[in-house]
């Protein structure tokens, strides 16, 4: 990025706009997003506990089935156009868990099915969780190797 | 030798040429706005019968013009050119709406100030006997510009508050030889300014320096007193580039105290979850083509100087680290 090319004037812009901006609303975001983000983890775990208690084993099928269930629980909620509404709110309380991740790929699916079902859905479905998935996985892969290294 | 243009920006149109025929057309939230009795036609679907929010969009431009064309009471085959520009890569509402209506097509590009470009080069062709009738117009649709500039409708994202919301809507303006009013008087063409900004979410801050100069330039070229027009209304710097601009207007020595205005304020209420207001070519086309001309018509306005103003980034440039270039045209309409 080109950081040299900014004359004293637009620097003193700048200041003079920052004094103009409203403050986002920090404490309040940062309260809905914890209350909205504790209630979907509390739903995970109920579903949890659910599987659990029907008989799946507690560190591999009942984790696994409970994600399956609350990306179905997120996919559908951004189908039937709820999903949205919940995020305006809630900001990273709904984003971080991983219905915001069925969110975030549902999402564009949905809207560039105008563009037809290869370069519209399919090519697009990625737009926003890519990053996401790209980085999660390389990030996985530093600490899986480290984890080796120090566990020999 | 150039005869019309005074001062360093400005031209002065002799002949004034006439508005003689405007219609707009606004989405489902515009129409629950302050402004909703002054539009032609508000649609309550945001697909307006059609398969995409891309067709829906051209359809809006589409009507409007015809029924601009209607309202002006001159026949169709008396408009000699269509002038129109949107938001959308390639400008394509404008490009399929000339396809449909047939008319020798010059495609515009100015962002948010679309409408006063087009006002301005239609006024000129007209001033300088170039075609008697032209039409022009624009249009911005709420869910083309998410999906071409921001994220998808259904992702639950945050907006911060100094975000603007796309206006739905299209106006359309025919501009004649003809003796009517209101008439356009002077063009101030503005200069791409630059403060720096780079923040796509907040496009007031990034526009208001280009606003204030085409403004002030506008004042020292015309030598008009500070109080002479009824209304000086800025297109879409919303609350925080309103606010910016009054600031530095009187920083310049312009006072326009309460004859100030901004068409991204004027066209939703706080209320509305708009955060700092509205944005979009079709902000200014359909305030001005709505309110405003209804307005002067009635003679509640005499003197009105419409200053849109269009950021001129793209995505691309954005994601590149590239700051906002941001234009802004001044155009005087009044009843003589």
């Amino acid at each position: 990025m080109p950081k040299s090319d900014i004359t004293l004037e637009q620097k003193k812009y700048k200041e003079f706009a920052e004094t103009k901006k409203p403050k986002p609303p920090v404490l309040r975001n940062v309260i809905s997003a914890f209350i909205v983000g504790g209630i979907i983890c509390t739903i995970g775990q109920i579903i949890l506990n659910f599987y659990v208690s029907i008989g799946m084993d507690k560190l591999k099928e009942a984790p696994a089935a409970t994600s399956a269930t609350m990306v179905f629980l997120g996919a559908f909620l951004t189908g039937i156009g709820v999903y949205d509404q919940i995020g305006k709110r809630a900001g990273a309380g709904s984003i971080v868990p991983i219905t915001g991740f069925a969110n975030s790929i549902v999402s564009p699916a949905m809207e560039f099915k105008a563009e037809g079902f290869i370069f519209g859905v399919a090519a697009k479905m990625f737009v926003v969780a890519g990053p996401v998935i790209v980085y999660g996985m390389t990030i996985s892969m530093i600490i899986g190797f480290i984890y080796y290294f120090l566990k020999l | 030798m150039a005869n019309k243009k005074i001062g360093s920006q400005t031209i002065m149109l002799e002949n004034a040429p006439s508005i003689i025929g405007v219609s707009s057309i606004v989405g489902p939230k515009e129409g629950q706005g302050p402004l909703k009795d002054y539009f032609d036609l508000i649609i309550n679907d945001m697909y307006y019968q059609e398969k995409s929010w891309e067709k829906a969009e051209r359809k809006m431009m589409k009507e409007a013009v015809e029924m601009a064309i209607k309202n002006s009471k001159i026949p169709y085959n008396a408009i000699e050119y269509f002038i129109a520009g949107d938001l959308l890569n390639q400008i394509i509402s404008a490009g399929y709406t000339a396809r449909d209506l047939g008319l020798p097509f010059l495609g515009i590009y100015g962002a948010c100030s679309t409408m006063a470009e087009g006002l301005a080069l239609g006024a000129m062709i007209v001033d300088g006997g170039f075609a008697d009738n032209v039409v022009i117009a624009t249009s911005s649709h709420f869910c083309t510009a998410e999906r071409q500039y921001r994220f998808p409708l259904e992702f639950g994202n945050q907006r911060p508050p100094t975000s603007q919301t796309t206006v739905t809507g299209a106006g359309a303006a025919v501009i004649s030889s003809k003796v009517d009013n209101p008439k356009i008087t002077y063009i101030t063409i503005g200069k791409v300014i630059d403060m720096g900004e780079k923040n796509p979410n907040d496009m007031g801050t990034a526009m208001a320096p280009a606003a204030v100069d085409t403004i002030v330039k506008h004042f020292e070229d015309t030598k008009r007193s500070q109080d002479y027009y009824d209304l000086v209304v800025t297109g879409d710097l919303a609350s925080i580039g309103k606010d910016i601009a009054e600031d530095l207007l009187k920083e310049k020595g312009l006072n326009l105290s309460n004859r100030y205005s901004d068409c991204g304020l004027m066209i939703f209420s706080p209320y509305q979850d708009v955060h700092a207001g509205g944005s979009g070519c079709g902000c200014a086309a359909v305030v001005f083509c709505g309110y405003i001309f209804k307005e002067m018509k009635k003679g509640r306005f005499n003197k009105v100087l419409l200053v849109a103003t269009g950021a001129l980034m793209s995505t691309t440039s954005n994601q590149q680290g590239e700051s906002i270039p941001c234009i802004a045209h001044a155009v005087a309409i009044e009843n003589l």
